[in-house]
């Protein structure tokens, strides 16, 4: 009877601190998107921000997608070879990198990349005092931290997106001609002959979204850091790893609303 | 709680005091930091908080900021509940305060005249290429030359940090300053510098302020009451003049000092 009344206690426990979290987090994302919206914007720092949001991470970001498009010709075609469907190859791969794997890959790479910086940089004005000092000096933490880490993410993120689609395709082109035996003529007419343009700005949509969520769960786990370094280094990390799990359940969630659409 | 009493505030010079605390308590888990406190400050008055390491004063001058919430008790300035009030009205609120915090809390990824104009561009609209004059010549006020303007904090000494954190607190000229701390870690000519610059501000530019200090001698340069915070509550306070007759155990072992008394420390040796 005991360990019942316990185990019902610890699962009562555990919902009610979920619950927790998902009203404080709900709470922050409203204060951030407020910020965001109305005015006064600091456009000095949004400037900033895009820079080293989106700027920076093209590197990382074109790389990437370069190999997934060179990986994804590949395996298309071996599994098209199955049922004598190799020319569909470009034209699987186009759709596979401008709806998913361009989003999802740009996506958890900028939550690497940008999510854990994020978080270690306003984690660490958060245990200094620094974020207290604002406040104090009559400037919101919202407007002046958060808000500009939102935006320049969810403006950024779909242009990374856009280039990575461009090279992760250029990719897939390179083995395609180059180890496949399709003729460059012939690859590039079935890659734009079935592309819609629906891929491509659904994948953008995401993109936005993504961006989104990456910069919010940086700024958040920041923001609530506690403690010292040992204290930002635990917010870095669940930045990371909340930003991508919310990340990858958002795509899903996006890719049925698309899908309904289309 | 008898020297309470008899050392309650004579009359307030100017009417409603503009700082004002009842009851304020405040626990981090299981442990009791404020219990009770009761303070007022009147307008252009300067008071010394003094107490042990740890018994509050930092998380003190927080709750009145707003930036910890007290658990129970009322703060007013100026007679507005600075608990309750949100928005535009806390905007308005803060920007009377300024504050040195104990640990500087420099803005690491802004230059020093950058972190010394902050309140000026950011809070009031200042174009950068005006403030910037102005941080200067704040800097000068604390011993710092032109040349450190550019610095980054990172490059400054600690004593460094806590002059510009100064020159930032006071650059806006608010009708409120707390200082934190504001003498440890410099030098005794610095801190006599610093003292006079305290001093200054309160007396002659008619300021309200709240100094936290272990140094006796600075407590003496720029209070005109002191306040001592034990047990979570305020248990001595009276004129700065009054304190070697303060006639209450815990502050004569303070000021002189001392490891034996009713405040206890506990060590292993
Ligand atoms: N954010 C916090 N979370 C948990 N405990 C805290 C927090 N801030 C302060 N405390 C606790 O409150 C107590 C009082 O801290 P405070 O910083 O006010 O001390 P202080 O009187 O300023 O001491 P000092 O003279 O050493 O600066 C300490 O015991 C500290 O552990
Ligand atoms: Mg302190």
């Amino acid at each position: 009877m005991d360990s019942v009344l316990g185990f019902l206690a610890a699962i009562g426990r555990t919902t009610l601190a979920f619950l927790a979290v998902a009203g404080r987090l709900s709470l922050f994302a409203a204060h951030g998107v407020a910020a965001c919206l109305t005015p006064p914007l600091y456009g000095r720092l949004l400037l900033r921000q895009m820079v080293s949001i989106g700027y920076f991470s093209l590197p990382v970001v074109g790389l990437t997608a370069l190999f997934t498009g060179m990986v994804l010709a590949l395996q298309i075609f071996l599994g098209s070879a199955r049922f004598n469907a190799e020319s569909a190859v470009a034209s699987i791969v186009v759709i596979g990198i401008t709806r998913e794997l361009g989003p999802v890959i740009a996506g958890l790479m900028v939550a690497g990349r940008v999510g854990a910086a994020i978080a270690a940089e306003i984690g660490t004005m958060r245990v200094t005092e620094q974020i207290d000092a604002l406040t104090t000096l009559s400037t919101n933490p919202f407007r002046y931290l958060v808000a500009p880490r939102i935006l320049a993410a969810a403006i950024t993120l779909p242009f990374l997106v856009l280039i990575g689609d461009a090279i992760g395709v250029f990719g897939a082109f390179l083995v395609g001609t180059l180890k496949l035996g399709f003729t460059s003529q012939s690859y590039l007419s079935s890659t734009l002959d079935f592309m819609e343009i629906q891929d491509v700005v659904s994948g953008l949509v995401k993109a936005a979204v993504f961006g989104f969520i990456i910069a919010l769960m940086g700024c958040y786990h920041g923001y609530h850091s506690r403690g010292g370094a040992q204290g930002v280094g635990a917010a870095a990390t669940n930045a990371v790893v909340s930003a991508s799990i919310l990340l990858l359940s958002a795509d899903y969630i996006l890719t049925e609303l698309f899908f309904v659409q289309s | 709680m008898s020297a309470v009493e008899k050392n309650a505030p004579e009359v307030m010079p100017h009417g409603t005091p503009k700082i004002r605390l009842r009851g304020v308590k405040k626990a981090f888990g299981k442990k009791v930091v404020l219990n009770g406190v009761d303070l007022d400050v009147a307008k252009g008055e300067s008071v010394v908080v003094i107490g042990s390491s740890g018994s509050g004063k930092s998380v003190l001058l927080k709750c009145i900021l707003g930036l910890v919430k007290p658990d129970a008790g009322t703060i007013e300035v100026d007679g507005i509940d600075a608990i309750k009030v949100r928005g535009r009205e806390r905007d308005a609120l803060l920007a009377k305060f300024g504050m040195l915090f104990q640990s500087a809390a420099l803005f690491d990824s802004l230059r020093v005249w950058e972190n010394v104009a902050f309140g000026l561009v950011e809070g009031r609209g200042m174009p950068r290429a005006q403030a910037k004059p102005i941080a200067v010549e704040n800097l000068a006020k604390v011993g710092l030359g032109p040349d450190v303007a550019m610095l980054w904090p990172a490059e400054l000494s600690g004593g460094m940090k806590k002059r510009v954190g100064l020159a930032r607190a006071i650059a806006t000229h608010p009708e409120i300053l707390f200082f934190d701390e504001p003498t440890t870690g410099l030098d005794p000519i610095m801190s006599d510098v610093i003292n006079d610059l305290i001093a200054a501000r309160v007396r002659d530019l008619g300021a309200t302020g709240i100094s936290i200090t272990h140094d006796m001698a600075s407590a003496r340069k720029i209070g005109d009451r002191v306040a001592m915070l034990h047990g979570g509550r305020i248990i001595w306070q009276g004129p700065v003049s009054q304190i070697d007759r303060s006639g209450n155990a815990h502050v004569e072992q303070f000021i002189h000092g001392r490891a034996e008394g009713p405040i206890k420390v506990e060590v292993t040796q």
